[in-house]
This record gives C-alpha cells, sequence and structure tokens, in this order.
C-alpha cells in the first residue's frame, strides 16, 4: 500500500513539474499576449493542482491535507478571476490602439 | 521520497526563474505580469513539495500567504491598468 501512493506521489509530482515546464515554455515561445495567458493558466492550474493530488498521501493528518486542498481552491479561484481581468486589459488595449 | 520532493521542488523552481525572461523581453506589462503570475504559482508549488519533503508545517503557511500576495499583486496590476483608460474613453465619449 505504502508503495502504491509513493508510486502515485511521483508519477503526480513529476506530471506536474511537467506541466510548469510547459508553461515556462509556452510563455516564452508563444507569439501574443492571449496565447501565453492560456499557457500561463495551464501551469497555474493544473501543475499545482498535481502537485498537490501527489502531495496528499505524503502528509501526516488529516488537516494538513485540507490546507493543502485549500491553497490550491485559493490558486485556482484567483487565477481564474486574474486571467480574466489581464485579459480584459489586453482586449481592451487591442481594441483602443 | 525526501531527495525526489526536494529535485521536484528545485526543479520547478528553476523552471519559474527560466520564465523570468519574458520579464526582460516583455513587450507589455501584461506579458511581465504573467511571468510574475508564474513565479507566484510556481514559488507556491516549490514551498509545498519543499515544506512535505522536510516535515516543516510552517513552510505551507508561507505557500498560503503567498498564494494570497500573489492574487492581490494581479488585481492591482489590472486596477492600476484600467483606470487611466477608463478617463481616456470617457473623453473619447465627450468629444
Amino acid at each position: 500500500m505504502n508503495a502504491v501512493l509513493d508510486l502515485w506521489t511521483v508519477l503526480a509530482v513529476t506530471a506536474g513539474a511537467i506541466l510548469f515546464l510547459a508553461g515556462t515554455t509556452g510563455l516564452l515561445r508563444f507569439p501574443d499576449a492571449y496565447t501565453r495567458l492560456h499557457a500561463l493558466t495551464k501551469a497555474d492550474n493544473l501543475g499545482l493542482g498535481l502537485v498537490v493530488l501527489g502531495l496528499l498521501p505524503q502528509v501526516d493528518s488529516v488537516s494538513a491535507g485540507l490546507k493543502l486542498l485549500c491553497i490550491w481552491a485559493l490558486v485556482l479561484l484567483s487565477g481564474a478571476t486574474a486571467s480574466q481581468l489581464i485579459a480584459r486589459v489586453l482586449l481592451r488595449r487591442d481594441t483602443h490602439s | 521520497m525526501t531527495e525526489f520532493l526536494l529535485a521536484a521542488a528545485i526543479f520547478v523552481l528553476a523552471m519559474v526563474a527560466l520564465g523570468l525572461v519574458r520579464i526582460l523581453r516583455g513587450p507589455g506589462d501584461a506579458d511581465r505580469m504573467m511571468a510574475a503570475q508564474l513565479l507566484g504559482t510556481g514559488g507556491i508549488a516549490s514551498l509545498l513539495l519543499a515544506g512535505t519533503a522536510t516535515g516543516e508545517a510552517a513552510t505551507i503557511d508561507v505557500a498560503l500567504t503567498l498564494a494570497l500576495l500573489a492574487a492581490f499583486a494581479s488585481f492591482t496590476f489590472v486596477k492600476a491598468q484600467s483606470a487611466p483608460r477608463q478617463d481616456e474613453s470617457a473623453r473619447e465619449d465627450d468629444a
């Protein structure tokens, strides 16, 4: 059972780290700001989410696991709101110029 | 497992540090803000990884604080960007 949980941690954390790699690559290589925003939100939401899911079997108590999930939820909410707002700023800049 | 989690923390931190090149290149303020936001999320991820690896509970609280600050940073940026724009559109409406 322990080995299965450890394997899950390794798989999920590795997938999360790869998503951060993809997010950085997208942020550096994509041609315009909207596509870069798309790459950023994938790394934000899914990358951190996979890291959190991978860490869940490794924490000592239920409350520590709930705290990890709360941090992920906070990042999800703020990331979704912030990317909508940034996209609106970009859209307004493009339509005005 | 501790070594793996710490290695993952270093890898994520290296990735978001690489993303900071976007702050140098720009071209717009929004692109720079996006790189800063990625740094915030990557910082949270590596703090969670390091905190779980070392068993230091306080590190998780630091990650929670960073999540809150990153949210406020983005909202402040949008607020600062949109305030003068609204004035311009108001003037255009008058003209």
